[in-house]
Parts: C-alpha cells; sequence; structure tokens
C-alpha cells in the first residue's frame, strides 16, 4: 500500500517554476531520498507535501485520500509530520515540554480547559518513551535552546515522533552537523526504519547519509524529476553523474 | 522539583497575604484603601492584555476597547435594567467578551504590526460610538447616574458603597475567580498551545494545531476577562468615561504590563501598582506626571527588558 501519491505536482511563484510536472509514490514502510544540486527544488517540494502552500497544479493523496486542498494542521491531524532544515522549536521551553505539547495535541487535547490523571500520566509516559527514543531521557528538564545544535534536531525529531505520525518528512536532517553527530542521527533515523517501521522522506546532501539508508532514492533537477531508483541504480545512473554526481565530486 | 514548589507556594502565599491585608498595611504607609482597589481592577485589565501579549505572544494595542465595553455594559445595566451589581458585572464581560468574539474573527489573521494597527482601529469605533452617542452614553461627560449597589445575600446585605473595606474585599474576591480561571487556563493543554505559538508559530502549525482558531480562542478570553475588569471600573468610579476606551488607555495596560514584566504571570499586577500609586501620588505634585511615568518606563525596559518581576525573579535564581 502507498502512503504518499504525488501526481504531476507543479509549483510557480510568478514566472519561476520551482517545481515541474512531478510525480512521486511512496510505499509504506519505505525510506525515501530526495537529492538534488541547490535550487532543485527540494524544500519547495516538501512545502507541498506538508502543505506549506498549495500546489499550482497537480493532486496530492495521503493514505488514500486527497490531501491537495487541506491546510498544514489537517495534514498534520491525519499522520504527517515534518522537521525543518533550519531547527524548529519552542526554544525557552525544556525538551519535556516540547514533546509534550506534540503529545498533547496528538492525544487531541489540544482544546481541553483541564487534563485529568490518568491521560496525563499517559501522555507522561508517552514523552519518556519518545525522549528515550531519540536519546534524549537525560536531558527532560534542560531549556531546548540551550542544547546542542545535534541534540535541538533530536528534539525535534522527537516533537515529530511523538505525534505517531504514518509519514515523517525530514529536510536535511544533518544540515549543519559535525561527523559524529551526523553518525548519530543516521543512526536514529535508521533505527526509526527499521525497528520501527516508520514511512520516512528526507531531503539530504550528505551522499554517505543518503547511500546508507535510502531504499530509494529520486533525483530532482531544476524542478524536474531526473531519476528514481534504488541507491544502486541512481550511483550507476549517467543522466545524474552528469548533472549531479559529476558535479559534486 | 518539590522544593521548587515549596517556592512557588511560599510566594503565592505571600502575595494573596498581601493583597488580603492591603487596607491594613497601605494606610499607615500614607495610602488609602480607594487607591488599592484601583490597583486590583487596573491590574486584573493589565493581566488580561497580558494573557493574549505574555502567553500567546500577540499584542493588541486596543483591548481598552473591551475594557470600555465592559464599564457601559455595568453602567447602563445598573442605570436602566435592574440595580443588581452582580447582573451588572455579567453584563459589562458579556458586552466586552461578544464584542471581542465577533472582532476577534476578523483581527486574529493579521500577525504583529499589522495585528496591533487593526486592533487600534477597531477600539477607536467604539471609543466613537460612546463619545458621539450622548443620549444613551453621555457623550463626552461619561456615563453617570449609577452606584454599585449592596449585595444581597438573602439573609444580610453587604454594604459596598460607603464601606471602602467591604468593597475593597468584593473586588478582591472577584479578582481572585478571575485570575484563578486565567491561572486554570494556562495550566491546561490549551494554555500550553498558547504559549507554543508565542514560542514558535510555525512549528505549532506542524504540531497540528490550527494557530488562528488557538489565538481567536485566547483573544476572546482575554476580552471576557477585559470586559469583567471594566465592569469592575466602573464601579470603582460610578461612572464609565469615554477615554477608558480610547487607545491610549491601551497603551497604559500594555504599559504596565511590559513594565511589570509580561513574561510572569503576576508581573502586570506590580506594573498596574506602580503605575497607578505613581499617578496617584504625582499628578498631585505636577500635571506632567505621565512624563515621569514614562522615564521610569523607559528606565524599565532599557535594564530590566524582563520587566521589574522578572528582574526580581532572576535576581534570586
Amino acid at each position: 500500500m502507498n502512503v504518499l501519491e504525488i501526481q504531476n505536482v507543479t509549483k510557480r511563484f510568478g514566472n519561476l517554476v520551482a517545481v515541474r510536472d512531478v510525480s512521486m509514490t511512496v510505499a509504506k514502510g519505505e525510506l525515501r531520498a530526495i537529492i538534488g544540486p541547490n535550487g532543485a527544488g527540494k524544500t519547495t517540494f516538501f512545502n507541498l507535501i506538508s502543505g506549506f502552500f498549495p500546489p499550482t497544479s497537480g493532486a496530492i493523496t495521503f493514505d488514500g485520500r486527497d490531501i491537495t486542498k487541506l491546510a498544514t494542521h489537517q495534514r498534520v491531524t491525519l499522520g504527517m509530520a515534518r522537521t525543518f532544515q533550519i531547527t524548529e522549536i519552542f526554544p525557552e521551553l525544556t525538551v519535556f515540554e516540547n514533546v509534550r505539547i506534540a503529545a498533547e495535541v496528538a492525544g487531541g487535547y489540544r482544546l481541553r480547559p483541564w487534563i485529568n490523571a490518568s491521560a496525563k500520566a499517559q501522555i507522561h509516559r508517552r514523552v519518556e518513551e519518545t525522549l528515550k527514543l531519540v536519546s534524549l531521557e537525560t536531558k527532560t528538564d534542560r531549556l531546548v535552546g540551550e542544547l546542542a545544535h545535534g541534540d535541538q534536531r533530536a528534539a525535534e525529531i522527537a516533537m515529530a515522533l511523538a505525534l505517531r505520525p504514518h509519514l515523517l518528512l525530514l529536510d536535511e536532517p544533518t544540515a549543519g552537523m559535525g561527523d559524529q553527530e551526523t553518525y548519530q542521527i543516521t543512526q536514529l533515523i535508521r533505527r526509526l526504519h527499521r525497528d520501527s517501521n516508520y514511512t520516512i522522506v528526507l531531503i539530504e546532501h550528505d551522499m554517505r547519509v543518503v547511500f546508507h539508508l535510502a531504499d530509494r532514492i529520486s533525483v530532482l533537477d531544476q524542478g524536474r524529476m531526473l531519476a528514481e531508483g534504488t541507491p544502486q541504480e541512481i550511483a550507476a545512473n549517467e543522466t545524474v553523474q552528469a548533472a549531479y554526481l559529476g558535479n559534486a565530486a | 522539583m518539590s522544593a521548587e514548589q515549596t517556592r512557588k507556594l511560599i510566594v503565592l502565599a505571600a502575595i494573596w497575604a498581601t493583597l488580603v491585608l492591603a487596607p491594613y498595611w497601605m494606610v499607615p504607609l500614607g495610602g488609602y484603601t480607594a487607591l488599592a482597589t484601583r490597583v486590583l481592577v487596573l491590574g486584573l485589565a493589565a493581566m488580561s492584555v497580558n494573557f493574549l501579549l505574555g502567553f500567546t505572544g500577540v499584542l493588541s494595542f486596543g483591548h481598552a476597547a473591551y475594557f470600555g465595553l465592559g464599564a457601559y455594559g455595568a453602567g447602563l445595566t445598573l442605570k436602566f435594567l435592574a440595580p443588581s451589581t452582580p447582573l451588572a458585572l455579567v453584563a459589562g464581560m458579556l458586552l466586552g467578551g461578544v464584542c471581542g468574539a465577533i472582532l476577534g474573527t476578523l483581527i486574529v489573521r493579521r500577525r504583529g504590526v499589522y495585528f496591533a494597527m487593526v486592533t487600534i482601529a477597531f477600539g477607536q469605533v467604539f471609543y466613537y460610538i460612546a463619545f458621539q452617542w450622548s443620549s444613551l452614553t453621555g457623550g463626552d461627560d461619561g456615563l453617570r447616574g449609577f452606584s454599585r449597589q449592596p449585595i444581597d445575600f438573602g439573609l444580610f446585605k453587604l454594604d459596598i458603597l460607603s464601606d471602602a473595606n467591604n468593597f475593597y474585599f468584593f473586588v478582591l474576591f472577584c479578582f481572585a475567580l478571575v485570575v484563578a480561571a486565567m491561572g486554570f487556563i494556562l495550566r491546561s493543554p490549551f494554555g500550553r498551545t498558547m504559549i507554543a505559538i508565542r514560542e514558535n508559530e510555525r512549528r505549532s502549525r506542524f504540531l497540528g494545531i490550527p494557530v488562528e482558531r488557538h489565538i481567536w480562542i485566547a483573544f476572546t478570553l482575554s476580552c471576557f476577562f477585559m470586559g469583567f475588569a471594566g465592569a469592575l471600573y466602573a464601579l470603582v468610579n460610578n461612572f464609565a468615561d469615554p477615554r477608558g476606551l480610547h487607545y491610549s488607555q491601551s497603551g497604559d495596560f500594555v504599559m504596565m504590563a511590559v513594565m511589570g514584566g509580561m513574561r510572569s504571570f503576576w508581573g502586570p499586577l506590580l506594573g498596574a501598582a506602580v503605575f497607578v500609586v505613581l499617578q496617584d501620588y504625582l499628578s498631585s505634585i505636577t500635571v506632567n506626571w505621565m512624563s515621569f511615568v514614562g522615564l521610569l518606563f523607559v528606565l524599565v525596559v532599557l535594564f530590566f527588558p524582563r520587566g521589574l518581576l522578572g528582574f526580581i525573579q532572576r535576581s534570586k535564581a
């Protein structure tokens, strides 16, 4: 079964066509990497999937449901969670509070003026489980704004996981990280994919990470879908090498 | 954790003890009970503004409109409907809250400076209505000809008109109800979504929070609180003033909140206390009292960006 189906999506900003007639299908349990040179339209493509803005034309289906016209928060409610290239967190709140807000919203408590003891305990358990998953369980009471960059990324992923998503969108999860942090976040994503069976779509520049993690790779170039296939197929694809890998190497 | 909780309880007990005993310690210090009553009412208004500013991160520069509507609602009820103080308070709160709810639907799509401008514009509409509609509102002279009524408990009546202490305790009781409601909401899952929106709107949206709807709810709640404070203010003065709706009054409330500390729950009350006491003292010396209050405001913003209470909390920690 397919979690995500994108059909002939185009996004125009005035005269600029940022994404041109792109289609992509992501199966349940798949880890898909989207790569491409700077300005290829990767983040615009992500913004279309997550509902940051609507496409100029084309359709997006999520879990068999047409979501093309849905607002961001509605897509999140249906089970889509996302992180950003530049970490989006609640800097002046603790790690625990950051993830608790996500867990409460996902639990359907966002409009409640009160929360009873058993629901509260359930939320606390979920927050603690999630923090353990991303190895932040010893830093629950620290302010997120004061954490190291890698831990902030982990906290953002924890917030996304607390939503119990069917689809996890990660925009350059290793951006701005050193080797050690890159290794840790890569291992985390691998665990989420292999052990917890998350369906994940990620944008990534670091080819070691991409080839280590991805089941399939989609290559965008100048807003078009240039190629799609397994890591082996993409590595052997001459068009991709010419347009992208050749330049990078 | 528990040491922190004990400390918070002690601070809370100290705040309430100070408020409950105010009529007894203010008089020996050269104050008077009615001044404490004004501090409570304007403090409640500043806390209502801060419910939005400090905890949702949205600056309304027209909140005096809902304060003034509360005052006119209470005054008109006492003058034309029924001589009942509780009814006047409810009517004032409803008038402020319902108008806020309706206008809020138009306001919440704007952000930042545009949000502030739109709130000013709507606020001024009410100011000019109160100013022009003389037959109902008394126009420029304000609404007169009503006074707060004794509270009827069946067995006995509580005189809040001539006994200043009784009135103070009545206002303190009302203040406590509203402040408890605010605190309760802020500690709830909904309250945490308000803080989430303040901290990072984009992240909030991507957690599945419909941001506009939540800002609207917070705006509406704060207008209800504001209407209630305005109704109390009409009872304090036995008078409703069109200038209570004016945007300069909104500015005073924002000033109290920022001066006291907009990230702290009690900060605006402290800001209101400083503002009201300074106004009372300085205005008997000079007509230019506002320039001194303004100077203090500038100093606080420059040297204690987290406000007076923020500064006190920081130096203790």
